[in-house]
């Protein structure tokens, strides 16, 4: 196995998912299988070589400073589970 | 009148034009076959049955009045990936379950302008992560072909519909194969267009900067059509471009003289089924007959596109789900003890197992100590593969090979094996690395299942990929194969 | 015990001031109501992608120019991957291995008022996160996501400021120099400006830096001075009691006069930047960039250099009104209107000009007394038609509304007697109701000329000139 458990716990947390003891278990083993999958890449010789982005060598396009959008917010916190006078709620942060 | 579903989406505009019927029929016809055939198949998350039939008229009186656009009144199907306004776009994920867009994605509205009728989204693998169709939460997509087996994914829903007669065409999206792929397994045309052709806005993104929307048809002229439609720069995409778009339909033609046909060397190796190998060449000689000139051509690093595809997409995705965390839109968690545990348990429960697994290889991939080995060598590795197919076009038109290695596989086979799902996309996933145009046209079947013909192209050359398909389908029937259970 | 090294660096955060936003089309307005000027591209919306704003660009090409910086031709935009509730992508688009803006430069004033260079090591483009409402409601925090995609110009120093007083100033260098671009509105109560300081200590002749801690998040030049100070007494302290520094992050608490630790912001960082693949190259021409060049103003080093040159004002005046590019051009106005040495006007704007704006609150375009008004009060010092002293009685009537200088001294009758017979009987007035006094200057005890001037001037009300009645005193006093 290239990944233990404790990496496997680290990455998740990482990606905050929530992982039940079973898919662990399975992540473990499979990402593992992944990990050496992808190893192969380690043969190719890439020295010198740019690494690739994107696949069109084109520059990036700029949009005028105008203000187009106007208040949408009560159709956009439609889809939102929790909502209080306009604001997004989350438990409590500490800071 | 009983035949309208088995008509291709040119021949309906030419019926719909002539008045033989109207487009409320056309979409009562197929919205009936759906309501018969669906539960069978499993290819749609949502019909939009009032909707589509409120379109079919306004289209038939836009056509009353002499307006109307390029495709008046003519059904189609959306992958479940594309936002649609006021309908739920679900992306096959329970994290979606719940989602109504609030706006349309550039080419639902495009289409929308142009006179289609929706008749509702399509099933598809969770997140366009899989290979199956397998990984949706709303369950796998049967091939129409024999329904203990796959269609393909991540777009399998589309092509299930088209290849049932559900409906003539159907918008997808492809990031390592999953337009061609499911396209070839289920009998269809399949078109991913060059990388920056298709506004990618409001489309839900798996990996940036592979991900392009096409189209799954029953023709290469139906794709023609449709693409004409799609194509085109979108402010609200940077990373579209602003190239004409050429009239890909008038760009079709029946002779192939002079085109330069490149066969690579190692698209025919000890991975490739035998009979599905056997097709590949025989369509490759179809092509030599109506004019075209094959030659080999050498791509020494394309067998590295499998693990590089797998470094550079999971790592974009990882990024690109962050978003769903529960708090703006999608799936929440009931009552989070903190934070943390809002992010962990809404995505936990949220995401499926692919879906988690790419996350969390892309977290990897990007994280500190791990950077290098794997996100910037997979990007060095990519522009090696994109040379490749640079160096060959320096010689050749297109580039032929089969689409996929065998014929549909049984629902299961590859689920417990992620390597061996895969490898599934390893003929296809170059275009996609490399941003060339690619379609996979039907060339035949092994053991009654169809595999497709794959061709790429140069950067913004649809049109001459699109004209070798045509050719090659006036000389075949391939493409006009009907499953029996859905004739 | 040994001596202390302070080594700081700075990272100041600029909001840009555009109209939109740097990814998005939404407004960037301060003090809408919650979550209205967040659009899709804001809320990180499924399908949603970036169109980075031109005009952020210009102004960072702006700043780059104006610190003597190189502006790339080709910077690009990276993800900065953490979850946090006011990022909505779960990603800040920013910059991170090609910047726009690298090795730049300006100069402060140290403690022993020698100019010092401080470098730049780069400023970069990033969008700005929103903000967490935690009080009022309950067990829950409300997001704000209107700051979301308000462009950023985070501009980093090098560890090249050894004192809080040289960081103040260094802070309120590149404050003047965004507002001269007009790149920023600088409002530091409104978070348009703020910074975070890194900070270690090392005893004095040590070559590596020591382990450093970070602030953030600080809004005023004042606090910025008294966090650090504490900062550096705090680790100097710690290290001297066999303590070590921990590389953290800290918060600085105006109310205690203390920086405390932010574990929560610590754990397990790992920001994976790699490229933003929505988001291509961003290429600009060598054109482009002189013609940027081109358009720059004055920035204020130059400026005070020629108000010393051109104006003859003392160098510390001049860094003063070119603090301002409104108080500089208030200045020069002023002086290229009236007959009276610039020395004068600089004199009146730092002093009489600056008290009656701050008195009232205002700032030096809402002046009472415009430049014209001020250069026409000045000549009439210059003429002779009213006294230094009793201009500043002109000045205060000016301030309160009631018309020019010249309106003020007509008005009141406050033209400076220079009819040399008049003052004679004023002196000889004086003189003779003073015996005792003029003997004793006879005497000898010639200070009490300050007596005699008083007593003249207290009888014309101010208004002798104050040349003449010394002159007069004299001859008369000596005769």
């Amino acid at each position: 196995m290239s990944l233990d458990k404790d990496q496997v716990q680290q990455i998740a947390t990482l990606a905050r998912l929530k992982l039940s003891d079973d898919e662990y278990a399975e992540s473990v083993e499979k990402l593992s299988r992944i990990v050496d999958f992808v190893d192969q890449l380690s043969q190719a010789d890439t020295s010198g070589v740019v690494p690739m982005a994107h696949p069109l060598n084109v520059a990036q396009r700029l949009r005028p400073d105008v203000v187009t959008e106007s208040n949408e917010r009560n159709r956009y916190q439609e889809n939102a589970a929790a909502v209080t006078d306009g604001l997004y709620l989350v438990p409590k942060v500490i800071e | 009148m009983t035949d309208l579903h088995k008509r291709t989406l040119s021949e309906l505009a030419g019926g719909l034009e002539a008045g033989d019927f109207s487009s409320v029929e056309l979409t009562q016809a197929l919205l009936d076959r759906i309501g018969a055939h669906d539960e069978t198949l499993n290819a749609f998350v949502t019909v939009t049955g009032d909707e589509a039939l409120a379109a079919a008229e306004r289209a038939d009186a836009a056509r009353a009045a002499g307006e109307g656009g390029a495709l008046n009144g003519l059904p189609i199907v959306h992958k479940d990936i594309f936002c649609t306004e006021g309908v739920k776009t679900t992306c096959g994920s329970k994290m979606l379950d719940n989602f109504v867009s609030p706006y349309d994605a550039t080419i639902v509205e495009r289409m929308a302008a142009a006179g289609a009728v929706v008749l509702g989204k399509a099933n598809m693998d969770e997140f366009a992560m899989g290979s199956s169709n397998e990984t949706s939460f709303y369950g796998p997509v049967k091939n129409p072909w024999d329904l203990a087996r796959s269609p393909g994914g991540s777009s399998g829903g589309s092509a299930a519909a088209v290849a049932a007669r559900l409906a003539p065409a159907a918008t997808a999206t492809d990031t390592g194969g999953s337009i061609r792929q499911p396209a070839a397994l289920t009998g269809t045309l399949g078109i991913k267009p060059t990388y920056g052709r298709v506004s990618r806005y409001g489309m839900i993104a798996f990996a940036s900067s592979l991900d392009q929307a096409g189209v799954i048809t029953r023709s290469a002229e139906d794709a023609a059509r449709l693409l004409g439609v799609m194509a085109g720069f979108d402010e609200r995409d940077s990373t579209s471009i602003d190239e004409p778009v050429p009239d890909y339909v008038g760009a079709l033609g029946t002779s192939l003289d002079g085109l330069k046909v490149g066969v690579v060397r190692q698209h025919f190796d000890e991975g490739l089924d035998g009979d599905t190998g056997a097709r590949t060449r025989e369509a490759i000689a179809v092509l030599e007959s109506l004019g075209a000139k094959a030659v080999e051509v050498d791509m020494p690093n394309i067998d590295l596109s499998v693990p590089t595809y797998y470094v550079v997409a999971p790592a974009e995705c990882s990024s690109n789900l962050s978003r769903f965390d529960g708090v703006r839109f999608g799936y929440r968690a009931p009552d989070p003890e903190d934070l943390l545990d809002l992010y962990c348990r809404s995505r936990g429960e949220g995401f499926g197992d692919e879906v988690k697994r790419r996350i969390m290889t892309g977290t990897y991939v990007l994280s500190a100590g791990y950077y290098d080995a794997y996100y910037l060598k997979a990007q060095q590795v990519r522009h090696l593969i994109a040379d490749d197919f640079k160096n060959a076009f320096e010689d050749v038109d297109v580039i032929a090979g089969p689409t996929t290695p065998t014929p549909a596989f049984r629902l299961g086979a590859k689920v417990d094996d992620p390597i061996t799902m895969y490898l599934n996309d390893i003929y296809t996933i170059g275009a996609n690395l490399g941003g060339f145009p690619a379609l996979s046209v039907p060339c035949g079947f092994v053991k009654g299942l169809p595999v497709g013909l794959h061709l790429v192209g140069h950067h913004f050359d649809e049109a001459t990929l699109l004209r070798c398909a045509h050719a090659y389908e006036q000389t075949t029937t391939w493409h006009t194969a009907c499953p029996e259970a859905f004739e | 015990m040994s001596a202390w090294e302070v080594v700081i660096g700075l990272e100041i955060h600029s909001q840009l001031a555009t109209k939109s936003k740097i990814f998005s089309g939404a407004s960037t307005a301060y003090g809408a109501e919650p979550n209205t000027q967040a659009c899709l591209v804001d809320l990180g919306y499924p399908g949603v992608l970036p169109v980075l704003n031109e005009e952020v660009v210009h102004m960072a090409t702006m700043f780059g120019l104006a610190v003597n910086a190189s502006v790339a031709q080709r910077s690009v935009f990276a993800r900065k991957n953490y979850f946090y509730p006011d990022l909505p992508k779960g990603y800040q688009i920013s910059q991170f291995e090609l910047p726009i803006v690298e090795h730049g430069e300006l100069f402060i004033t140290d403690a022993d008022g020698n100019e010092k260079r401080i470098g730049i090591t780069r400023a970069h483009l990033e969008e700005d996160a929103g903000k967490s409402i935690h009080e009022g409601l309950g067990k829950s925090s409300g997001i704000d996501l209107n700051r979301t995609g308000t462009p950023l110009l985070e501009i980093v120093s090098e560890p090249d400021i050894r004192s809080a007083k040289e960081a103040v100033a260094y802070m309120r260098k590149i404050h003047t120099i965004v507002r001269y671009l007009g790149i920023s509105d600088g409002n530091m109560q409104e978070g348009s400006f703020r910074c975070d300081a890194n900070i270690s200590v090392r005893p004095e002749g040590q070559e590596e830096f020591g382990t450093r801690a970070e602030i953030k998040n600080l809004n005023s030049f004042r606090f910025v001075e008294k966090a650090i100070n504490y900062e550096i007494e705090r680790q100097i302290e710690l290290i001297e009691d066999g303590g070590e520094v921990v590389q953290e992050t800290r918060l600085y608490d105006s109310d205690k006069d203390e920086t405390r630790s932010m574990r929560s912001k610590e754990e397990a960082n790992d920001y994976r930047y790699f490229p933003d693949p929505d988001l291509l190259p961003v290429e600009i021409s060598a054109d482009y960039i002189e013609a940027v060049r081109a358009e720059l103003p004055e920035l204020p080093d130059a400026k005070q250099h020629r108000f010393v040159d051109e104006y003859g004002v003392k160098n510390d005046d001049a860094a003063i009104l070119t603090i301002s590019r409104p108080v500089a051009d208030y200045f020069e106005a002023a002086a290229k209107a009236t007959q009276a040495n610039a020395q004068t006007v600089a004199n009146w704007v730092v002093g009489d000009l600056s008290g009656a704006l701050n008195k009232d609150g205002l700032d030096i375009g809402e002046s009472k007394v415009s430049a014209g008004e001020l250069a026409g009060l000045l000549t009439r010092v210059h003429d002779h038609t009213i006294s230094g002293k009793i201009a500043k009685q002109v000045f205060e009537a000016m301030w309160a509304g009631e018309g020019s200088a010249d309106d003020v001294i007509e008005a009141k009758g406050l033209k400076q007697i220079t009819d040399s017979s008049a003052i004679e009987a004023v002196v000889d007035k004086v003189i003779a109701a003073n015996p005792g006094q003029v003997a004793e200057y006879k005497a000898g005890k010639e200070k009490l000329i300050g007596f005699f001037v008083g007593q003249v001037m207290k009888e014309t009300q101010g208004q002798a000139n104050p040349g003449q009645v010394n002159q007069i005193l004299k001859t008369k006093l000596s005769g």
